[in-house]
């Protein structure tokens, strides 16, 4: 596999370890994981459900703090969320009381936004084009599909221009052919500003297709099982995935997510983990 | 499969209704339920099961209202108990607001308030009366706080159910997006809670309305309250439904601009609109 060049790191994990207070004591959600995610970067984290990777997200995006081990930003330590950290849910949050003009608006209008008065119109005006959300300017989210949500979630978080995108399992409420346009649309977007990307999927081909590196991590406590560098160029197209490589790649991711899927399997009837 | 001729009718006869039409039932549904009401009234009161003395005829009530209202003092019996009533559940909406998004968002002060207020909600604002009476006399403000006391509770209530279910997700989203601890709160809070807040005073002017005769049991000189009491010790039965139809009007009047109203503002929200 070729090594890409990277970036330098931005935000960095140390020795990260996270625990939730339970009934009976404290319950390991994350233990001891440190990566570093670099300048310009897509990373995707992969791993079975309920092992703690939304934790790994939130701790990055500010929403949780680690117990031990640290955190930083260009080597600042994290303490809270951020407008240059832009965070996609899961279940979008577009708020249901602004139209998709004003939700885009949003974050530019705030007392900490940088962007002038003068430009936020142009600004939104670029993401309504860009997502194809423009004939829906006024129209309230109510109106809109599930990956129209998405579009506008994700227009908003771009128009506070924030220099990291933070994505917990972003299309996984999508059906396929609506999914398969969005991680397109991402990437053309990534293609034009070049952002750095964490991204949690439970799609070993999302991860592939989307991701610089994949990791690969244990059923719960998190833990970082195997970083894997994803060796096809951008841009790419969609017809990568029907290539041989892809598909030896997916075979190996998949079996490292599988081996872990089984352990989280046996964890998850003892306990539900927290989301 | 086989539908039924007749459905096949009705689903036909819906789709090809014309606005008129449509017009015209809205317009004859709304206005059914009155004409049977004011039928039934007369025929039971023409039927000679009750005693006429006892019974005044729909005609006889609707005079003695057109001959209260031109001659005698009933306008301005309206416009005090109106004006009691505004006072009393602006008063009691403005304490139960941040009060009801104090328990409904802070879990320490709901441990801390919950009891208290649901201590207070049981005791019906009649029991009062006496007590207000001793420690406020039996002027205007004795009144105006029987009807905040009853706003109050029926608000308050409203307000931290609606509150508690706010999903924590928006405020979440707005702290990514660079937003502050006061934009959050206008932003974000105000609106989402706007809803509730219109629903709480819907209710309050509900049971204020309906608290009002107590109020004015305090030797009121002027008030709808104040007409019946003052009708009912003298036998006279008509003036006693026109004081029950003028509470019955004007309250009905208040919920309807009040749902109008409601309607224009929170145009966002999800609603079951009936067909």
């Amino acid at each position: 596999m070729t090594r890409a060049v990277r970036g330098r790191p931005r935000i960095v994990f140390e020795d990260v370890s996270v625990e939730f207070p339970v009934e009976d004591g404290r319950l390991s959600v994350v233990d001891r994981v440190s990566l570093s995610i670099c300048e310009e970067e897509f990373i995707c984290i992969v791993g079975p459900s309920g092992c703690g990777k939304t934790t790994l997200m939130n701790v990055a995006a500010g929403f949780e703090h680690p117990c031990s081990g640290r955190v930083t930003l260009d080597g600042k330590p994290i303490e809270g969320p951020g407008r240059n950290r832009g965070v996609i849910f899961q279940e979008y949050g577009v708020f249901p009381w602004l139209n998709v003009r004003d939700n885009i608006l949003f974050g530019m209008r705030l007392r900490s936004s940088r962007v002038p008065a003068s430009e936020q119109e142009a600004i939104c005006q670029k993401y309504l084009d860009l997502m194809g959300l423009k004939d829906f300017a006024n129209a309230f989210p109510k109106t809109l599909s599930g990956g129209m949500r998405q579009r506008l979630a994700i227009a908003r978080a771009y128009a506070a221009q924030p220099e990291f995108l933070l994505m917990d399992e972003p299309f996984g409420a999508l059906d396929a052919q609506t999914r398969s346009k969005m991680q397109n649309l991402l990437l053309d977007v990534l293609q034009r500003e070049g952002k750095t990307v964490l991204m949690i999927t439970h799609s070993v081909d999302e991860a592939i297709y989307l991701a610089s590196r994949i990791v690969v991590v244990t059923a719960r406590p998190a833990r970082i099982k195997k970083i894997i560098e994803v060796p096809f160029a951008y841009p790419r197209r969609e017809g990568l995935q029907e290539t041989p490589e892809f598909g030896a790649l997916k075979a190996y991711v998949r079996d490292l997510v599988m081996a872990e899927y089984e352990v989280q399997q046996q964890l998850g009837s003892a306990s539900a983990g927290p989301a | 499969m086989i539908v039924p001729l007749q459905y096949l009718c009705v689903v036909n006869s819906a789709r090809l209704e014309t606005p008129i039409e449509k017009h015209l039932r809205h317009w004859a549904l709304l206005i059914l339920p009155w004409g049977m009401l004011i039928a039934a009234w007369q025929a039971v009161a023409v039927s000679g099961l009750v005693n006429p003395g006892l019974m005044p005829t729909p005609g006889q009530v609707g005079g003695k209202l057109v001959e209260l209202l031109l001659g005698g003092s009933l306008g301005i019996d309206i416009l005090r108990s109106t004006q009691r009533v505004v006072i009393g559940v602006f008063l009691g909406i403005l304490v139960a607001v941040p009060v009801g998004f104090l328990i409904g968002w802070y879990k320490n002060a709901r441990t801390f308030l919950d009891p208290l207020i649901n201590f207070f909600r049981a005791l019906p604002p009649i029991a009062l009366i006496p007590l207000v009476v001793v420690y406020f006399g039996i002027d205007e403000p004795a009144k105006v706080i029987i009807l905040f006391y009853a706003s109050f509770f029926a608000g308050v209530i409203v307000m931290y159910e609606g509150v508690a279910q706010i999903s924590p997700i928006f405020v979440k989203v707005s702290r990514t997006l660079g937003a502050s601890d006061g934009e959050i709160f206008l932003k974000v809070i105000v609106p989402l809670t706007m809803p509730h807040t219109l629903t709480a005073l819907r209710v309050a002017l509900g049971v204020a309305w309906a608290t009002l005769v107590a109020s004015e049991l305090l030797a009121a000189q002027q008030g709808l309250g104040a007409l019946i009491q003052s009708a009912g010790s003298f036998f006279q039965i008509d003036i006693i439904y026109v004081g029950i139809v003028c509470i019955g009007s004007v309250a009905l009047s208040m919920d309807l601009a009040l749902r109008a109203f409601t309607r224009r503002l929170i145009r966002w929200q999800d609603r079951v609109e009936a067909q």
